[in-house]
C-alpha cells in the first residue's frame, strides 16, 4: 500500500533507480518481491500491519503536501509567461522559459559556478577531514577536547560563519588572515573582491571538513586493531598498511561523506547571499533562482530554473542513492 | 602517518631488549611531535570561533585593529547592546520555530519510523525511500508556489507558517535516523510484548520507547539544530514580526560605523545554545548525521 503511493510522487528520476536497488537487494527481505504470493497471515499480524500502515501514512501525507505538491507547482509555473510587475499578462507560455533559460548564458555560468564551489568544497573538506580523523585517532594528551573543539565549525549558524569569516577573518583591513600574512610578509589581500569564489570555498570548507572527519573518525575506528597489528608485526611499515588496509577499509565511509556533504553543499546558499551576493563566479544555481524570482519577479522563468535544478540533483542523487542503499544494506546484512 | 603502529606499541608495555630501545625511544619523539602537530592543527580550526567569543568582549575600537588586539580591557557591555537593539525577540521566535518544528516532527516521526521498523511485514523500503527523496530535493525548488500561497492567505511573517516548513524540511531525516534506532529493537522483546497482550500503543510506550529514547534525543537535536541555523526559508519568508536570528545577525553589520565587536557578541549569543548542546551530544550526532548508515 505504502509501495502504490509512494512511486507517482517520487520524483522521476528516482524511481528508475529505486526499481535497480531493490531488484538487485530483492533477497535481503522487504521490496517488491513479497508482492507474489503471499505467504498466510495470521489475524494478528494483519492487525499488526494494517496499524503499521496507519502509523506510517500521517507522516508520508505532510511530506507530499510540504515538498512534493509545491514542486507539482512550479513545474506548472515554468510553462506559464509570468511577471509579478505585469499581473495582467500572465498565460501559457509553452518552453519559452526553458529556451530563456538555455539560451540566456547565465545558467551554464551559474552551473559552473555550481559545480566548482560544490565540488571544491568537498573534495577539500573531505581531504582535511581525512587528515584531522587520523591525527585524533591516537591516544594523546586531551584527546576528547581536541575533538569536541574541531567539531564546533560545523555546529555554528552558516549565517554567523559566514559574517564573522567576512568581516572578522578575511576583511582586507582588519582581518586576521591577513594580519597573519603580514606576519611572513604577505601584503593584504583584497580576498572579498578579488577572490569571491575562494571564499566562499574557504567558509565551506571550514564548515563541512568537521562533519566528513566525523564519519571518516567512526570508519577508522571500526577497523580491526588485530589486522593492524599484524600487519606491523609481518613488516609492513604504516604508510604500507595505510594505502593498503586503512584506505580500502575507509573507501565506503568517504563515500558516505562525499554522498552527504554533496547533498547539503549542492543546495547551499547562506555565505553565498552574505558574502558574495553571487558576484564574481559564485552565482550558483539555487543563488541564480532566488534573484530570478524574489529580484527580478519573472515567476515562469525562475521555476523553470528550479525544474532544472530539481533534474540535475535527482541526476546525481539516483547515483548517490544507489551507493547509500548499498552502504545501508550491507551494514544490515551485518549486523 | 604512523598512527595505528604507536598505539599498538604504547598500548601494550613490554620489556624491551636493550638493541631496540633507541628505536622506541624515536617512536616517543615522533609521538609527541604528532600530537603537538594535532594540537596546532586543531586550534588553528577553532581559532575564528575563539577570536569571534574573544571580540565580543573588546571594545569596537579595539576589535577593529590592523594588528590584533590582545590585552585590552574586556566587558560585556557588547552583549548589553546587542540584546538593547531587540535581539531577544530574535532569539526567542528562533526558539519557537525550532521547538514547535521539533515537537511536530517528532510526532510524526516516531509512529512512522515504529511503523516502518516492523520488518519484513511492510514493504518498508519503497516508504523510506519516498522519505529521502523528498530531502534530496532543492528547497529552491518549492519556494516560488509556498511564497506565493503564503502571501495569498497573509501568512507572510509568520512564526508557525515557518515551523510547518521546518517540518517539512527535517521530516525524512528524522524518519532516517529514527528507523536505525528502532530497528535495533531486538525482536524477541517486541514479541514478548505481543504475547502479553500489550496492544501496540502501550507496546511502543512502554517498551519500545525508553529503548530508543537515546536515539530519539540525537534526531530531535539536529532537527533543533537544522531549524535554528536555516537562513533561506527564513531570510524570505519573515520580516519584522517573525524574523529569526540567522536573518537578523546581518543587520549588524554598519555601512559606516565600528561594528566588528557587537556582530561578534550576536553571533556568540547566536550560535551558543546549538554548539553546547551539540558538544554534549557529539558521539550521537555521528549516528544521526550518516542518517544511520554508521553505527
Amino acid at each position: 500500500m505504502t509501495a502504490t503511493v509512494a512511486h507517482p510522487t517520487t520524483p522521476p528520476g528516482a524511481d528508475d533507480s529505486t526499481r535497480a536497488i531493490l531488484t538487485r537487494n530483492g533477497g535481503t527481505g522487504g521490496g517488491r518481491r513479497g508482492r507474489g504470493p503471499k505467504p498466510e497471515l495470521s489475524p494478528g499480524q494483519k492487525k499488526a500491519l494494517k496499524l503499521a500502515r496507519a502509523l506510517v501514512w500521517p507522516a508520508i501525507v505532510v511530506a507530499i503536501l510540504v515538498t512534493q505538491i509545491p514542486f507539482l507547482v512550479t513545474i506548472y509555473y515554468s510553462f506559464q509567461n509570468w511577471n509579478l510587475m505585469r499581473p495582467g499578462s500572465r498565460g501559457f507560455a509553452g518552453f519559452d522559459n526553458y529556451v530563456t533559460v538555455f539560451t540566456g548564458g547565465a545558467f551554464m555560468q551559474s552551473l559552473s559556478a555550481t559545480v566548482v564551489i560544490t565540488g571544491s568544497s568537498i573534495v577539500l573538506s573531505v581531504i582535511f577531514g581525512l587528515v584531522i580523523a587520523l591525527l585524533l585517532n591516537r591516544k594523546f594528551l586531551g584527546q576528547g577536547l581536541a575533538r569536541t573543539l574541531v567539531i564546533t565549525p560545523f555546529l555554528m549558524m552558516p549565517a554567523a560563519a559566514a559574517l564573522i569569516w567576512k568581516w572578522s577573518m578575511l576583511d582586507a583591513n582588519v582581518g586576521m588572515v591577513n594580519w597573519g600574512l603580514s606576519v611572513v610578509g604577505i601584503d593584504p589581500v583584497q580576498w572579498n573582491t578579488d577572490f569571491p569564489a575562494l571564499t566562499v570555498i574557504m567558509v565551506l570548507t571550514w564548515q563541512y571538513t568537521p562533519f566528513m572527519m566525523l564519519i571518516l573518525l567512526a570508519g577508522l575506528q571500526s577497523q580491526s586493531q588485530e589486522t593492524l597489528e599484524a600487519a606491523s608485526v609481518d613488516g609492513a611499515g604504516p604508510i604500507r598498511s595505510f594505502v593498503h588496509m586503512t584506505l580500502p577499509h575507509l573507501r565506503q565511509y568517504i563515500e558516505l561523506a562525499v554522498l552527504l556533504g554533496g547533498i547539503m553543499l549542492l543546495q547551499v546558499f547562506d555565505p553565498i547571499a552574505i558574502m558574495t551576493r553571487g558576484t564574481g563566479g559564485t552565482k550558483t544555481l539555487s543563488y541564480l533562482l532566488y534573484e530570478r524570482a524574489f529580484v527580478g519577479l519573472e515567476i515562469g522563468e525562475a521555476a523553470a530554473y528550479g525544474v532544472i535544478t530539481v533534474l540535475l540533483t535527482i541526476l546525481v542523487a539516483s547515483v548517490a542513492l544507489r551507493l547509500l542503499f548499498k552502504i545501508f544494506s550491507s551494514e544490515g546484512a551485518k549486523s | 602517518m604512523s598512527t595505528a603502529t604507536d598505539t599498538a606499541v604504547s598500548a601494550a608495555p613490554r620489556p624491551i631488549p636493550t638493541r631496540r630501545r633507541s628505536k622506541r625511544m624515536r617512536h616517543r619523539a615522533s609521538s609527541a611531535a604528532l600530537t603537538v602537530f594535532t594540537w596546532v592543527v586543531t586550534l588553528g580550526f577553532f581559532f575564528p570561533v575563539a577570536w569571534m567569543v574573544f571580540t565580543a568582549f573588546k571594545t569596537e575600537a579595539a576589535a577593529a585593529t590592523k594588528t590584533p588586539t590582545i590585552f585590552t580591557s574586556l566587558s560585556f557591555d557588547r552583549f548589553a547592546e546587542v540584546l538593547d537593539r531587540g535581539f531577544g525577540v530574535y532569539l526567542l521566535n528562533s526558539l519557537t520555530a525550532s521547538v514547535m518544528s521539533t515537537v511536530i516532527v517528532l510526532l510524526l516521526a516516531i509512529p512512522a519510523a515504529y511503523g516502518l521498523s516492523i520488518r519484513p511485514i511492510i514493504k518498508s523500503q519503497d516508504a523510506l525511500f519516498f522519505f529521502i527523496s523528498t530531502r534530496f530535493m532543492p528547497i529552491a525548488a518549492a519556494i516560488i508556489p509556498i511564497y506565493l500561497l503564503l502571501q495569498n492567505f497573509g501568512l507572510l511573517d509568520n512564526i508557525s507558517a515557518l515551523s510547518v516548513l521546518y517540518v517539512g524540511m527535517n521530516l525524512p531525516l528524522a524518519v532516517w535516523m529514527m528507523r536505525s534506532f528502532f530497528s535495533e529493537v531486538p525482536l524477541e522483546i517486541v514479541e514478548a510484548a505481543q504475547i502479553d497482550g500489550a496492544n501496540f500503543f502501550t507496546e511502543l510506550v512502554r517498551v519500545v520507547l525508553p529503548i530508543v529514547a537515546p536515539g530519539i534525543a540525537a534526531a530531535a537535536l539536529i532537527c533543533f539544530i537544522f531549524a535554528w541555523n536555516e537562513y533561506f526559508l527564513a531570510n524570505l519568508l519573515t520580516s519584522t514580526m517573525a524574523r529569526t536570528t540567522p536573518p537578523f545577525l546581518g543587520s549588524f553589520v554598519d555601512g559606516r560605523g565600528q561594528f566588528l565587536a557587537v556582530l561578534s557578541a550576536a553571533s556568540t549569543l547566536a550560535v551558543l545554545p546549538v554548539v553546547l548542546a551539540g558538544w554534549l551530544a557529539q558521539k550521537r550526532l555521528v549516528t544521526g548525521l550518516a542518517m544511520g548508515a554508521i553505527k
